[in-house]
């Protein structure tokens, strides 16, 4: 798929050359394994497999076994843990590393979120750490040979109260301090760029919103994908199907792992798991200031292109995009409760969309295609922790909540920072300690209920 | 969606009538206490996977606090009780056991 998909991403700037279709389904994985060199994917690849009827296209990352022992090993094959190996080899050169993953690449929330990329926060640590992560999506296919679909679209953020327009006021300030792109706009402005919007909303006018013209979206599997293939490609395992069942250690410092695959060794091992941390951290015997919750998500019947633009209402906890394929991506608020069902209450569903129809009443006339859930670990104060633990040699990336898509480059680069030099000035502000200490970074009212 | 009984005013009722507030049974630590008691006080939940314990109020209804026990993985909902008591009462890990044979309260 990459390899047409790059072939698109050329098309744009070369029109004779067609539109290639963005429906078309991995080719990646035909062909047979090898550790041969990655073939890079290109146009001429795709000219050349199109002449022996793609009979030549490599596996995108080789199906490993675990080995005895690694320098690291990071839990958890989702965006977080492939792009926290990734820069562990790239910036650092550790590439003796696994990534052990339960169930399937990407299968949890990097594959199951509204793929929303913005860096629009109130507090330094959290600006300097999202957007270095949105600077990193910017060039991420060519750093990865791998089209994500990266799309700067520009996300809005509406203000539907008072106290809204005076956040994201505040918030425009904050961020042009930190050389983060934003501007508060007008009710004109936000009916400009979003033409099917209802600024007049019966309950919520919309007042203006929080306008960050190079926040978008990307393909979230294939950003996970991508990795996977790139680290891959350095010699790194990446092992599915391989649950952890019991962290191994000796005088307090780490020694390796228990997994459905045998025991594995390791000096160094990255917790990154979302949703399951607690789990994880249960068995490495501490606690996490965490609580997990299932986050719902679901898309509309495709239709053709109504908004080119990402738009958030925080106020009615709704959020709404139109992906390539022309469905309406809708997230909404968790549930109130703990749970690790990945399903989610179906009220939560209907008060989401309820809540959009005022502000899109074109919304009232699609049929609901299908609806899934992630299970997302909160903090206390809503921002992700990358900390060091009290075992030694086990570091921790989690806490990313509702909105870890859009750190996944930020977070790895972060993290794999953290673990090969044992501090990051992306991580200081994101340690374990906080929480003992009283320095919270207090996303939680800063963002409202979606980010 | 969960059903879900109040002890209270003995309505049951579906989830939408009712508001979770997290863990039940924080033991508190207040001025005095030290930096990690009240640290695991405020923060550090136990979020587990299977039986939780958790505080429940009847908002749109009488308005009272009780507390239920539920499993987090299958929405089984065990049964309610009361929120005045420092741990499950004994039909409430009865009601859980006869379900879960291998757990145990920890």
């Amino acid at each position: 798929m990459a390899g047409i998909l790059f072939f698109e991403h050329i098309a744009r700037t070369e029109p004779a050359a067609g539109r290639a279709s963005h429906y078309a389904r991995p080719l990646v994985f035909a062909a047979q394994a090898g550790d041969a060199q990655m073939k890079k994917y290109s146009v001429f690849a795709v000219a050349r497999e199109a002449m022996r009827h793609h009979t030549g296209w490599d596996r995108a990352w080789r199906d490993a076994q675990p080995k005895k022992k690694y320098d690291v090993i990071i839990i958890g094959a989702g965006g977080h843990g492939l792009a926290t190996a990734y820069y562990l080899g790239k910036n650092f050169g550790i590439t003796n590393v696994a990534i052990l993953e339960k169930g399937w690449l990407g299968g949890g929330n990097t594959g199951r979120n509204t793929t929303i990329i913005r860096s629009n926060y109130l507090q330094d640590p959290s600006a300097a750490i999202y957007e270095k992560s949105r600077s990193l999506y910017e060039t991420m296919s060519q750093d990865l040979n791998y089209n994500v679909m990266f799309s700067p679209r520009g996300v809005i953020m509406l203000a539907q109260t008072e106290h809204e327009v005076r956040g994201y006021k505040r918030t425009a300030h904050a961020n042009a301090l930190q050389g983060v792109q934003t501007e508060f706009i007008g009710p004109e402005r936000v009916k400009e760029l979003v033409p099917i919007i209802d600024i007049d909303g019966p309950r919520y006018p919309v007042l203006g919103g929080l306008w960050q013209a190079r926040g978008g979206t990307a393909r979230h599997d294939a950003v996970a994908w991508g990795y996977a293939r790139a680290c891959s490609d350095m010699g790194m395992d990446v092992i599915q199907k391989c649950e952890v069942t019991a962290i191994r250690q000796a005088g307090g410092k780490v020694v390796g792992v228990s997994t459905n695959k045998g025991d594995i060794d390791c000096d160094k091992l990255g917790m990154v798991v979302a949703g399951h941390s607690g789990h994880l951290a249960d068995m490495a015997g501490f606690r996490l200031p965490i609580e997990s919750v299932a986050l719902q998500a679901l898309v509309s019947e495709p239709i053709k292109p109504c908004m080119d633009v990402v738009v958030m209402a925080n106020t009615v906890h709704g959020y709404l995009s139109q992906s390539d394929k022309g469905e309406m991506v809708i997230g909404g608020g968790t549930d109130g409760y703990n749970n690790y069902t990945q399903r989610g209450a179906f009220h939560h569903i209907e008060e989401t969309v309820r809540a959009l129809i005022e502000t899109f009443p074109m919304l009232s006339r699609l049929k609901m295609l299908r609806q899934w859930g992630g299970i997302v670990d909160v903090t206390g104060d809503r921002s992700p922790i990358l900390s060091r633990t009290p075992v030694d040699g086990i570091f921790i990336n989690c806490g990313w909540g509702t909105g870890g898509f859009k750190a996944i480059p930020g977070s790895g680069w972060a993290m794999a920072e953290l673990m090969a030099k044992g501090r990051s000035p992306l991580t200081d502000a994101f340690g374990l300690e906080r929480f003992t200490e009283g320095r919270f970074i207090d996303e939680s009212v800063a963002a409202g209920v979606a980010h | 969606m969960l059903i879900i009984h109040c002890p209270n005013c003995g309505v049951t009722a579906e989830e939408t009538e009712f508001h979770a507030h997290g863990e039940a049974h924080l033991k508190r630590f207040g001025p005095g206490s030290a930096d990690d008691e009240f640290e695991s006080y405020l923060f550090m939940r136990r979020n587990p996977k299977g039986v939780h314990f958790e505080r429940w109020r009847h908002q749109y209804g009488c308005g009272k606090w009780f507390h239920v026990a539920r499993d987090t993985v299958t929405l089984e909902v065990f049964g309610s009780y009361s929120a005045q008591t420092t741990e499950p009462p004994e039909e409430i890990l009865q009601a859980i056991r006869d379900r879960r044979p291998e757990w145990e309260l920890t």
